[in-house]
């Protein structure tokens, strides 16, 4: 089964990549300009992203190194495995809908010490994926028309956050 | 918020070195924590250039428009208080289509509009109306076809199969979005039947 799902992950870029150099030439789009010109933006997203994930880095490699990271995990354990949730990835979760970035570096620090094709490792990274920061999205999307009563907005995003992260779990398990 | 945690993860990390006399490790987290950063950025940049390369080329080819064309429908029961006409649905669905296909520069300049042609349909302007939550539900949760940057941390760290996350993601972010989309509907009922803007 899981053969088969890596299978079809593996299929799915080249695929994908066929898709839509084919209905570029089909639109007449100039194919190599174009590609070129988008990738171009593509450098400066990456470098953007350097300040944010070295303040993210550091911090949680502070965390883990100091032993602390290892204290909450023990914490977690009993609660977390009756849902078969891995505690490594607790942190992760927690931090999540607050700060992508710092979630970012959480799954980093998990795929590092579990690898990234453990169950533990797929687990999250499928986390990291599978919802956007909704404080940010929240603060930049109200904020831009002037909106100051966001309602029951947060509460929505954070329950659907609560749902993405333990479907994530369902989600590897299927795929596997 | 995120001064908070911040804060808070230097703090107990440095206490708890204090305690357990990890003091050396931690030195040197710190400054390796800055190189991994800055490492991960730069192996980052390969696979980000690419894609956004080839979403450039399928917007261009029209894939925004078309996967717009696509969702029409369900926009419209999702958001009843738009009517389907206006600008703001045509701007929800080119936020909406562009998050699916992980055009992330052009998926918060669109929603942004959105936001704007929806403001212009409120009726208390420093409100919320029901149409905005919505939105929002839908982006934070948001379907994700290929999570890129988390596909080009695994390649970076030598994984031999970075792309088996897709069918998970795909999966949970599609949970998710039922889940949102549920919720919103939950508490917008709600807030109209104790008739106060909660």
């Amino acid at each position: 089964m899981q053969q088969f799902f890596i299978q079809i992950s593996e299929w799915l870029l080249p695929i994908l990549v066929c898709t839509i150099l084919i209905s570029g030439f089909i639109r007449r789009v100039p194919l190599y300009n174009t590609f070129v010109e988008g990738a171009k933006s593509g450098f400066a997203t990456a470098v953007k992203l350097i300040p944010h994930l070295v303040a993210m880095m550091v911090a949680v490699q502070v965390f883990s190194a100091s032993g602390a990271m290892g204290i909450l995990i023990h914490w977690l354990t009993p609660v977390l495995s009756i849902l078969h949730i891995p505690p490594e990835v607790a942190p992760l979760g927690l931090l999540r809908p607050i700060s992508g970035q710092g979630s970012l570096a959480m799954m980093i620090q998990v795929l590092k010490s579990k690898g990234p094709d453990s169950t533990t490792g797929v687990l999250a990274s499928t986390m990291q994926a599978s919802t956007d920061t909704t404080l940010y999205i929240l603060t930049v999307y109200f904020g831009s028309v002037g909106i100051q009563k966001f309602r029951y907005a947060l509460t929505v995003g954070l329950l659907s956050d609560l749902v993405a992260i333990v479907a994530s779990v369902f989600a590897v398990h299927v795929f596997k | 918020m995120i001064d908070f945690i911040w804060l808070l993860l230097f703090l107990v990390g440095i206490g708890t070195a204090l305690l357990t006399g990890k003091m050396p490790a931690v030195s040197s987290a710190i400054l390796t924590g800055a190189e991994h950063g800055v490492e991960l950025c730069f192996g980052l940049i390969s696979v980000i250039v690419l894609w956004m390369g080839l979403m450039h080329i399928a917007e261009k080819a029209g894939a925004i428009t078309f996967l717009s064309r696509l969702m029409r429908p369900v926009a419209k029961k999702i958001f009843p208080s738009v009517p389907s006409d206006h600008p703001a649905m045509g701007a929800i669905l080119a936020n909406m289509s562009a998050n699916i296909l992980g055009i992330g520069n052009a998926a918060t300049p669109l929603g942004l509009r959105a936001m704007k042609e929806l403001q212009d349909l409120n009726t208390k302007k420093d409100t919320a109306s029901d149409a905005m939550c919505t939105l929002l539900a839908v982006n934070t949760a948001s379907i994700t076809l290929i999570p890129t940057t988390v596909i080009a941390i695994r390649m970076q760290l030598h994984a031999q199969h970075p792309t088996s996350v897709i069918g998970p993601t795909l999966l949970a972010t599609f949970i998710g979005t039922i889940a949102a989309l549920i919720f919103d509907k939950i508490f917008r009922s709600w807030s109209r039947r104790s008739g106060r803007w909660v």
